[in-house]
């Protein structure tokens, strides 16, 4: 069985699409090589700046012989019919076979494919590949057309067992294979011949070359370890760097050097930002004082002077830059410690989004939705409104400008230096979370308002406008933007009437300039209406009810104006923007409860009850729900309310009546009968001080402990009874049943 | 790359040598060792023998210094790295040569670099200018973790797909110089040898003019005339793209896609300096680089009717 290696040499190619371009060479090769009948044992592939490597264990030598029949026209058939089969065919009329098929005889064909050897196959399959690739971004080069990521300089492939290695001849754009290759660029440049895998790595580690991605990040991490130790420092570890650079080098060689003294005062975000972003820095610190005292740079070649002219360089680089980020720093504090008035004023140029205004603007908003929110997370109104003004100024500060990553983080050192109390400036820093579904949840009062307020802004804002996501599509990542409401509302076990602030939220915008189209127009009630999702007549009613008489005469300013009045939310119009920014929620809290083991059925259910909108309420009940759902009595008393519930619907029905008169236990027959009113007495005086408590869980767990009675009192009772007055009270009993369980959840949702 | 190692190894005493050293090392390449266009750009991109000459199919290779004017970047001669008014040198070689790498970096040896004792890198970076309607893969090369050029395949110019495709190496001569001879602020810089009898600076040279610039660029240069200046940059651009091909003094086809383009130049060069000026908003600076780049791809069209622009395996290109 021959062994396959594969080695694409180019020019660098970028650090970002070589894991992705592993898979892919992987991929399409050996999909194309078993599509083609063949078979492999192992398979191993590599990238390095300038390679892209496959190596392939135990190759079939070639495939299998394959005899693919076809049916054609009976033997009678007109001759043209046969003609078009031998064509398609390629077959002579001798060649065909005659079968007897049902009641005539057709001809048939007996196509035979010989097994084809697995160097032709691995030619056409890599040919293929190389044309086919899935770079990001690929180019030409030269006079040619073939694309790659970066010019394609050789291609190696060999196959290779005990009797030796032959290339597998093919050639791709004027590119021939062959089974040489190249070291490093500096230490190793010169050409050599490889005979297989284990011949390429270990001639390749001779020129410099670390084949292996892995090997390569391992080596870093381990050598800037040991540097940082031995100079009484540790590491900052930072994953996606240390790919990133190990996909920048062949031969990695860690080098540790200080920061200059001048710049230690810089924040340690700062430092590491800017030596990551611009430097592909590691940082490492001080574990006495924890701060960023030294960096490590990876440079990708060993030197007679130890690296130290490359150091000597980095450094270099390094004043310069840190010099920059210092003016920024010492400026920034500067504007902050007058109170930031600049930035504030500066933000009013700055568009958020040409339908929704300026970021001061925005700022406004957020700070009126903090002051609101802020009694119900038990943050100070004033505080909380204060925070929010403060929270994006850093916006306008030369630090955020150079490194946005820095926005918030900025802001909490600008509010310090201006003297602002602790939560402020934490809400400043704090009100962008969570920004993933890992990212720790705010829980300091203020923050919470504030982080409340900006991710409530946002989404009603764009739902104002129309711009909600679809599909893969969120530009403003407003699905994030509604988890993290999700979460720090039930992280914080806040209780938000949602929908009324997403309704306070967004029918001002109707009012707003950006609308005025709307109120331009002949008919703009009818518009309004639209907008608002209800008939038109219905909008005259709500008009009429809530005292704003107009006529054929009333302006259309005039009516906006008497329309601002109205507050939507109390009279239980919510617009359709609002109910369906509120739904978006609730898929939101759907795939989020889901990942927490909650069914969609049970947040169906307990979605049923009334105030759904208080997301925090929602999980509860869902959560108990979901729990009580788990044991037997949970599961068995399911059963029982459906049946008890189905029997009295369909009476009710039937009778035109509803069974709500309360039953008399004094009616009861049977002991089970007398139990049930028991358990029932016994459930409810649980049940409702529970409920009142929000405490569902116990109110669930009461419930359950009706699904033994309730079963007992199936098996043993008739409903329908022939005494007109017992069947009644059985009925009313059954009642007392639906009252009591779906208080909790409305239960015919759960399925099975 | 034996033989081009004779330049090297020494240090540079001068930011002219360094210049010298690239000069000779790209005409020893076989490079047309060309001088700077006599117009104010941006960048030695915006020199007609890279736009227009990485057009079409005929092999091109050319190599020189662009003296580039960026307004917003005027410090008053007071930041150690940043002028308005800098040197970029420029190779552009089309189709791009397999080795082109390797004479890159043979072109750092000559100015001195020491290949086996720095870390030289090819880090991923994809040029593009929207103005110029062009774009093009490639990196920056860092020596040290210091970007000293810009390498650049060239795919599109001017709206059209560079086929072949050219190679373009850009040097920002200063902050390179600065590095190779270890000079902390530019304005220090030896101009011209420090053994010469009347050494110059950079600063001696440009301090003063950094600064008449800087305070031009901000604060002194009349807005409305810019604005008017850019009109009348666009409409004749237009007009004289519009005269019709033949000439009827001469019985010639002359299409004057040179004039044109001296012209896109201008209005380029009239934006950046009234966007230096602050008069140019957010959502006007679009419109305003969409109005260059609409002007550049016309200049290209009209290239591509002309002798030096034409592809050569069309019919029309073959002589009768």
């Amino acid at each position: 069985m021959p062994d396959l290696l594969i080695e694409l040499f180019s020019e660098e190619i970028p650090a970002r699409m070589q894991a992705g371009a592993r898979e892919a060479l992987k991929k399409l090769v050996t999909d194309g090589l078993v599509e083609a009948g063949l078979t492999y044992g192992g398979a191993g592939v590599f990238s390095t700046p300038r390679r892209l490597v496959l190596a392939l264990e135990g190759l079939s030598p070639a495939s299998r012989p394959v005899s693919e029949e076809r049916k054609g026209p009976r033997t009678d058939a007109p001759q043209a019919a046969l003609d078009g089969f031998l064509r398609s065919t390629g077959l002579s009329i001798d060649q065909l076979e005659k079968r007897a098929d049902k009641k005539a005889e057709v001809y048939f064909a007996v196509v035979k494919k010989p097994g084809r050897p697995a160097a032709e196959i691995v030619a056409k399959v890599l040919e293929s590949t190389i044309r086919n690739f899935p770079w990001p971004k690929s180019m030409r080069w030269g006079a040619g057309s073939l694309r790659w990521v970066r010019p394609l300089h050789s291609i190696l492939c060999i196959l290779s067992d005990e009797s030796g290695a032959g290339i597998v001849p093919l050639t791709v754009g004027g590119i021939p294979s062959g089974d040489t290759t190249r070291g490093h660029r500096f230490m190793g440049p010169e050409a050599f011949t490889v005979t297989s895998f284990e011949d390429y790595a270990a001639k390749l580690r001779r020129a410099k070359v670390m084949l292996d991605q892995a090997e390569r990040e391992e080596a870093i991490a381990h050598g800037a370890k040991n540097l940082a130790f031995a100079a009484g420092l540790e590491v900052v570890e930072d994953r996606s760097l240390l790919t990133e650079i190990a996909g920048l080098v062949e031969w990695p060689v860690p080098l540790l050097g200080q920061i200059p003294e001048a710049f230690l005062g810089l924040p340690a975000e700062v430092l590491q930002t800017s030596m990551k972003e611009h430097q592909k820095f590691f940082s490492a610190r001080n574990p006495k004082t924890g701060r960023i005292e030294g960096f490590i740079t990876v440079a990708n070649i060993e030197t007679p002077d130890d690296g130290a002219t490359i150091l000597a360089g980095n450094l270099k680089v390094l004043t310069a830059r840190l010099s920059d980020a210092r003016f920024f720093w010492e400026n920034d504090l500067r504007v902050a410690k007058t109170g930031m008035a600049e930035w504030a004023e500066g933000l009013t140029h700055v568009t958020f989004q040409s339908k929704l205004g300026s970021q001061s603007d925005r700022i406004n908003r957020i700070a009126a939705l903090a002051r609101e929110i802020a009694p119900l997370v038990g943050a100070e109104p004033d505080q909380a409104e204060h925070a929010a003004r403060l929270a994006k100024l850093d916006l306008r500060s030369a630090m955020v400008g150079e490194f946005p990553e820095l926005q918030g983080v900025m802001g909490r050192y600008y509010a310090l230096e201006a003297g602002e109390p602790e939560a402020v400036a934490n809400a400043a820093r704090d009100h962008y979370s969570p920004l993933g579904p890992s990212d720790a949840v705010p829980s300091e009062p203020v923050s919470v308002a504030v982080a409340l307020a900006d991710k409530l802004d946002t989404l009603t804002g764009f739902w104002a406008i129309d711009e909600k996501p679809t599909g893969s599509k969120d530009p403003f990542a407003l699905r994030r933007a509604a988890l993290g409401v999700i979460r720090l509302v039930l992280g914080n076990g806040v209780h938000l009437d949602l929908l009324n602030i997403l309704d306070n939220q967004i029918t001002p915008w109707l009012l707003h300039e950006h609308n005025r189209e709307i109120w331009e127009q002949q008919n703009y009630e009818d518009q309004i209406a639209r907008y608002l999702g209800i008939s038109r007549e219905f909008l005259d009613e709500t008009m009429r009810k809530t005292g704003r008489i107009r006529n054929s005469e009333t302006h259309p300013e005039e009516f906006r104006e008497i329309f601002s009045t109205i507050n939507w939310g109390e009279i239980d119009l919510f617009s359709k923007q609002s109910r369906d920014l509120l739904a978006f929620f609730h898929d939101r809290l759907k795939v989020f409860l889901k990942d927490q083991g909650i069914r969609h059925d049970v947040i169906d259910a307990c979605l049923a009850m009334p105030g759904s909108d208080d997301i925090t309420l929602l999980v509860k009940r869902a959560t108990a729900l979901s729990d009580t759902l788990k044991t037997e009595d949970g599961k068995n008393l399911i059963q029982g309310y459906k049946r008890a519930n189905n029997i009295l619907t369909q009476a009710e029905a039937k009778d035109g009546v509803e069974y709500s008169f309360g039953p008399d236990p004094k009616l009861a027959e049977t002991d089970q009968e007398r139990a049930l009113f028991t358990a029932l007495d016994q459930a409810e005086a649980k049940i409702a001080p529970a409920m009142k408590e929000e405490d569902f869980a116990t109110a669930m767990q009461a419930m359950s402990k009706l699904r033994a009675p309730i079963d007992a009192f199936f098996d043993t009772v008739q409903i329908n009874a022939e005494n007109p007055i017992i069947r009644r009270n059985r009925l009313n009993l059954l009642h007392r049943i639906r009252e009591i369980c779906s208080g909790t959840a409305d239960l015919t949702k759960i399925e099975g | 790359m034996a033989q081009g190692s004779t330049a090297g190894s020494t240090t540079p005493q001068s930011f002219q040598e360094i210049i010298l050293r690239l000069q000779n090392y790209w005409a020893d390449k076989g490079c047309a060792i060309l001088q700077p266009y006599d117009m104010e750009v941006g960048a030695g991109t915006f020199h007609p023998a890279t736009t227009l000459r990485s057009l079409g199919t005929k092999p091109w290779a050319a190599a020189y210094v662009q003296p580039s004017r960026r307004p917003t970047d005027g410090r008053y001669g007071e930041n150690p790295n940043r002028l308005q008014h800098y040197y970029q040198y420029q190779v552009i070689i089309k189709p791009s040569p397999a080795n082109l790498q390797e004479l890159y970096l043979g072109s750092l040896k000559a100015i001195g670099i020491d290949l086996g004792l720095h870390d030289i890198r090819f880090v991923e970076d994809d040029w593009e200018s929207p103005t110029l309607g062009a774009w093009g893969l490639g990196w920056e090369v860092w020596c040290d973790g210091m970007e000293v050029s810009q390498f650049t395949y060239f795919q599109q110019v001017g709206g059209h797909d560079c086929k072949p495709v050219s190679g373009e190496l850009t040097y920002g001569l200063e902050r390179l110089a600065m590095y190779v001879m270890n000079v902390g602020h530019v304005m220090d810089m030896p101009f011209n040898s420090p053994d010469a009898p009347i050494p110059l600076t950079y600063g001696d040279i440009f301090r003063q003019t950094e600064e008449e610039y800087s305070r031009h660029n901000f604060d002194g240069a009349t807005t409305g005339m810019l604005f008017r200046h850019f009109e009348d940059a666009e409409a004749e651009c237009q007009r004289l793209l519009d005269f019709p091909a033949l000439d009827p003094k001469t019985g010639k086809t002359i299409i004057m896609a040179h004039p044109a383009y001296d012209q896109t130049i201008k209005a380029s060069h009239l934006f950046n300096l009234l966007d230096a000026r602050g008069v140019i908003s957010v959502t006007e600076r679009q419109a305003y680089i969409g109005r260059v780049r609409a002007l550049a791809k016309k200049c290209a069209d009209a290239f591509r009717q002309t002798e030096a622009g034409r592809d050569a395996a069309e019919p029309d290109a073959v002589p009768a």
